[in-house]
């Protein structure tokens, strides 16, 4: 009973310093460490809470919805005041959201969106992933010119929001254009190493002189996959043209070496616009609009690689 | 003897009790109803398939199939429920009936073709899996109404803890466990097949039905953690609960079960959930250090509990020993 009153008369003494300084405890729900890309938002994430003065509690969830779920529900045990959520799967949010809207929790949703009520999120921050499949297939229409090309897809993650999305996008870009057809398409489920098999797989059943166009849903299964077509004895970026998303440091490295051929741009800033959208709904009431996009900004052997792999090379990527 | 037999049981609840005592000293918050309900609900689906694995693992076997058999039957209610129109409730005596046969099978293959229960459920593990990839690849919403019924049922305590149905689910679970393993004839048996095959076969052990029984009950309790895990994301995901059949082991041996099965408690597996729960509560408390500490943390405390165990043998055997050096000729 003593502790128990000693306990609550500290919280009480602590919770007006707290509001007098007005920093903001935010939870951050991050799906895993799967792709240098999710690093680097991690890190700019970290970054933008830190510039603001937030403090950002952290929980990587190695992949696992559960372990998502569990995170939010103790964010909302600690009374934070915001969680930002980019969910490993669309469906299954309903009930915790809830949870969270019951506790007057805003909650913002970072580079994926969810099947769920949109009045249980305050924002989604997401690139268009159907327009980046777009952008990659117009991308290849355009280098091709008419010539016949049979390309293979290394998939996302089986069920993820970018893997469907990027695929259909990608279809999309390329449709009406019956000089591309898609031969081959399986799931390396966004790593580098099981980009690397999926593609081994594909030059056996194929023929490396059969391939003539890898796409692939992110930039590390397409290192990955460069590194089969090496061991093929093929060239890749000659032989087989790569087109990839995300624009990681490594893939302008290959880019810059001539082994790469594009990248569409998925900004690891989502926290920015998140937080600015948060701030000004805090302090003066303002809501955002569902959906905020970032942009999609396509790079070929044009560009300046080597620069923006210096560039972007210090995130974390 | 009682004591030795007891003590892995009472070093787990002190450990619950001590780091819970030491997470609430941190983090005040965490003494409050909304954690002890989250302890409940987050893990209702990893306590449930813990029971079952309890019996397994009391009875000297190895489930690796129960991960796989959750995200079937996650991913076949789904798929059942949104292209038929058939109820819930009999959906889940369908899916109850097939995990049933499914472990039942597989107790049938280890006892008659005497093979070790590892490769056996290993060959269940992907059998599953690959059935569950076969249904459907995407992640599946259920949205029947039924399932908002169940899923709105709760006791909002005082504090904004929601006690759900599911966390009940578990609780009952283990009451029913603890009944079985210490109150019948079936629970004697799981023990006794545990103490040895051989000898269990000469105090009277009818050894294929209770090797079947056992398969059959984790089964059957992995069908129902997977009804639960499919009420606790609304979906069926066919990549779900990879690895849980390993937390479920973790969660056994740091409730104090012995790993060569003979000795242990339903109730010890109870607090190794809640202690596996509690690290990765603090650990998102804290905020700053990496999920992968739960791995580690979990990773050491099972060292601790494997030694503790060692030791306990040891001492049991080392005490014995003059008996049987006397009864040698």
């Amino acid at each position: 009973m003593k502790l128990k009153s000693l306990l609550i008369a500290s919280a009480m003494m602590l919770a007006p310093a707290s509001v007098m300084a007005a920093d903001l405890t935010i939870g951050f729900s991050q799906i895993g460490s799967e792709s240098g890309w999710r690093a680097a938002e991690t890190t700019v994430t970290k970054q933008e809470a830190e510039k603001r003065g937030i403090d950002l509690k952290f929980a990587d969830a190695q992949q696992k919805q559960e372990n998502q779920i569990k995170a939010i529900r103790s964010f909302i045990a600690q009374d934070v005041d915001a969680i930002l959520l980019a969910p490993v799967v669309a469906t299954g949010w309903d009930e915790v959201l809830e949870e969270a809207k019951d506790a007057e929790i805003p909650v913002l949703l970072l580079d994926r969106t969810v099947d769920a009520s949109e009045d249980l999120y305050l924002t989604a921050v997401t690139s268009d992933l159907v327009h980046e499949g777009e952008v990659a297939g117009k991308w290849l229409v355009e280098e091709m010119a008419g010539k016949p090309c049979n390309v293979v897809e290394l998939q996302g993650t089986t069920g993820s929001s970018p893997a469907i999305d990027r695929k259909k996008g990608f279809e999309q870009g390329i449709a009406g254009h019956d000089n591309l057809k898609i031969i081959r398409s399986q799931t390396g489920d966004f790593t580098r190493s099981q980009g690397k098999v999926v593609m081994e797989s594909f030059l056996k059943a194929e023929g490396g002189a059969n391939i003539c166009a890898l796409y692939a849903h992110n930039d590390d299964m397409a290192v990955g996959a460069i590194q089969a077509i090496k061991e093929a004895g093929l060239k890749p970026g000659q032989d087989i043209k790569i087109v990839s998303i995300d624009s990681v440091p490594d893939i302008h490295l290959a880019m810059a070496a001539g082994e790469a051929n594009a990248t569409i741009e998925l900004t690891p800033n989502m926290a920015g616009p998140a937080l600015d959208a948060l701030e000004a709904y805090l302090s003066s009431g303002t809501t955002p609009p569902k959906w905020i996009q970032t942009e999609s900004r396509l790079y070929t052997l044009k560009d300046d690689n080597q620069a923006v792999y210096e560039a972007k090379k210090g995130l974390g990527y | 003897m009682i004591r030795s037999t007891h003590l892995p049981l009472v070093v787990t609840i002190l450990t619950f009790l001590a780091a819970f005592v030491l997470c609430s000293g941190q983090y005040p918050a965490m003494m409050s109803t909304r954690v002890v309900a989250n302890l409940l609900t987050d893990n209702a689906f990893l306590g449930i398939v813990a029971v079952g694995m309890t019996f397994v693992i009391l009875s000297g076997g190895i489930d690796l199939s129960v991960g796989s058999v959750i995200a079937f039957t996650g991913v076949f209610l789904a798929v059942i429920l949104r292209d038929t129109s058939i109820h819930p409730l009999a959906a889940f005596a369908l899916v109850l009936a097939m995990t049933i046969a499914f472990g039942a099978a597989m107790g049938a293959i280890i006892h008659y073709l005497d093979m070790p229960a590892f490769i056996v459920t290993l060959a269940g593990m992907f059998l599953a899996r690959g059935l569950a990839y076969v249904l459907s690849t995407d992640s599946v919403p259920i949205t029947h109404e039924f399932y908002d019924v169940l899923q709105s049922l709760y006791w909002k305590a005082p504090g904004g803890g929601r006690f759900r149905l599911t966390g009940m689910v578990m609780l009952a679970t283990f009451i029913i466990g603890m009944v079985v393993a210490h109150r019948t004839r079936f629970g004697q048996n799981v023990y006794a097949l545990g103490g040895g095959a051989q000898t269990a076969r000469l105090m009277g052990v009818p050894l294929a039905s209770t090797t079947i029984g056992i398969y059959a009950l984790s089964g059957g309790l992995a069908g129902l953690a997977g009804i639960v895990f499919s009420l606790y994301t609304s979906a069926g995901y066919s990549l779900a609960t990879v690895g849980v059949e390993l937390d479920a082991i973790a969660a056994v041996v740091i409730g104090g079960t012995l790993l060569s099965g003979g000795s242990g408690f339903v109730a010890g597996t109870f607090f190794g959930i809640l202690i596996m729960g509690l690290i990765q509560t603090y650990i998102v408390f804290d905020g700053t250090l990496s999920s992968w500490w739960t791995k580690i943390v979990i990773g050491g405390l099972l060292f601790a509990f494997i030694l503790l165990q060692k030791g306990l043998t040891w001492a049991t055997t080392a005490r014995r020993k003059p008996l049987i050096d006397f009864a040698a000729p």
